[in-house]
């Protein structure tokens, strides 16, 4: 079975983050002042082989872990379309 | 005469620059391709800056999977001199060969200049040619040098001297987080506890030509000469 992943990947919490602080101006400057906590990511959808949408996403986070999300500074969710 | 092997990967562009500095100090230095597997009876390994893989997903993320990066890992873990430059700083982290990580500047621009450093570890590799607390300046450029970690990594940076150079006034007095790009405790470079693996943000390979202006970043190059003649055990 083939499974489509979608992974986001965050800034860690705490961590400064300008293109987040940037983009909050920008809709701030908009007057969109009901905007807060912006913080900016990446998303990253890919297929993945696997027997079952758990295996998929056992996989995934194989994936996160070694190479897609950085330990140091970011955080990962993901979620397996069923 | 000493051999150096500077990497060379996809998008690398202080690769010349590199080469020509460490045998401008007169050690036998060659290039090595990243998809290599073999430092050729290398006695020192160089990452060049540049912008490997493009920076894509993160600045050194897919570089430090390339085939090289198994001799260089093990080059390092037998004591091998190895200094990572810019991006290879940047390759150095993801690789878990140094601590923290490197994140996008903190006003978001790309810093290309002449800052001042004070050299505050000279027990290493690419240090031993400086005196202790020596202010030198020379070039940034990069978009992703905001040096992260988290607090008891950077307390045990602190504690064990293992911040090479930091950003500072020109007069010398602490920047006090008005550094270059946000870094914590204003860190331009750090090195692993036996001093044999630095890294930097600042470009040692840029301010290392007498005749392109100061050339207070060749001590790096030097230093890698006079390393052996160190007392290793003293750390």
């Amino acid at each position: 079975m083939s499974y489509r992943v979608h992974v986001r990947v965050v800034p860690r919490a705490g961590l400064l983050d300008p293109q987040g602080q940037a983009v909050e101006h920008a809709l701030s400057a908009l007057g969109f002042r009901e905007a807060g906590s912006v913080r900016i990511g990446k998303a990253i959808e890919l297929e993945v082989q696997a027997r079952s949408a758990e295996e998929a996403e056992q996989a995934a986070r194989r994936m996160c872990e070694k190479l897609l999300a950085n330990p140091v500074t970011e955080d990962y969710s993901l979620e397996v379309e069923t | 005469m000493l051999r150096v092997a500077v990497v060379r990967f996809p998008g690398s562009n202080c690769d010349l620059d590199t080469l020509r500095s460490a045998q401008r100090v007169g050690t036998e230095a060659y290039f090595v391709w990243h998809r290599d597997t073999d430092l050729k009876g290398a006695d020192c390994v160089l990452l060049p800056g540049g912008f490997s893989y493009g920076d894509y997903l993160r600045s050194g993320a897919i570089a430090r999977f390339s085939p090289i990066m198994n001799a260089v890992q093990r080059h390092a873990e037998g004591g091998g001199p190895l200094l990572g430059i810019c991006n290879g700083f940047q390759i150095l982290c993801e690789a878990g060969m140094l601590p923290g990580a490197l994140m996008r500047n903190v006003r978001l621009s790309f810093v290309s200049r002449p800052v001042s450093l004070r050299v505050e570890q000279t027990d290493t590799a690419f240090t031993n040619q400086y005196e202790e607390n020596a202010l030198i300046r020379m070039p940034v450029a990069h978009g992703d040098g905001r040096y992260v970690a988290d607090p008891e990594t950077l307390r045990r940076l602190e504690a064990e001297r293992r911040i090479v150079v930091r950003y500072v006034r020109p007069d010398g007095a602490s920047a006090d987080g008005e550094n270059p790009n946000g870094s914590l405790n204003d860190i331009a470079g750090i090195c692993n506890g036996a001093g044999n693996v630095v890294g930097l943000m600042p470009h040692p390979d840029r301010a290392s030509d007498p005749a392109l202006g100061p050339a207070q970043g060749a001590g790096f190059f030097q230093s890698m000469l006079t390393w052996d003649h160190i007392a290793k055990g003293a750390r």
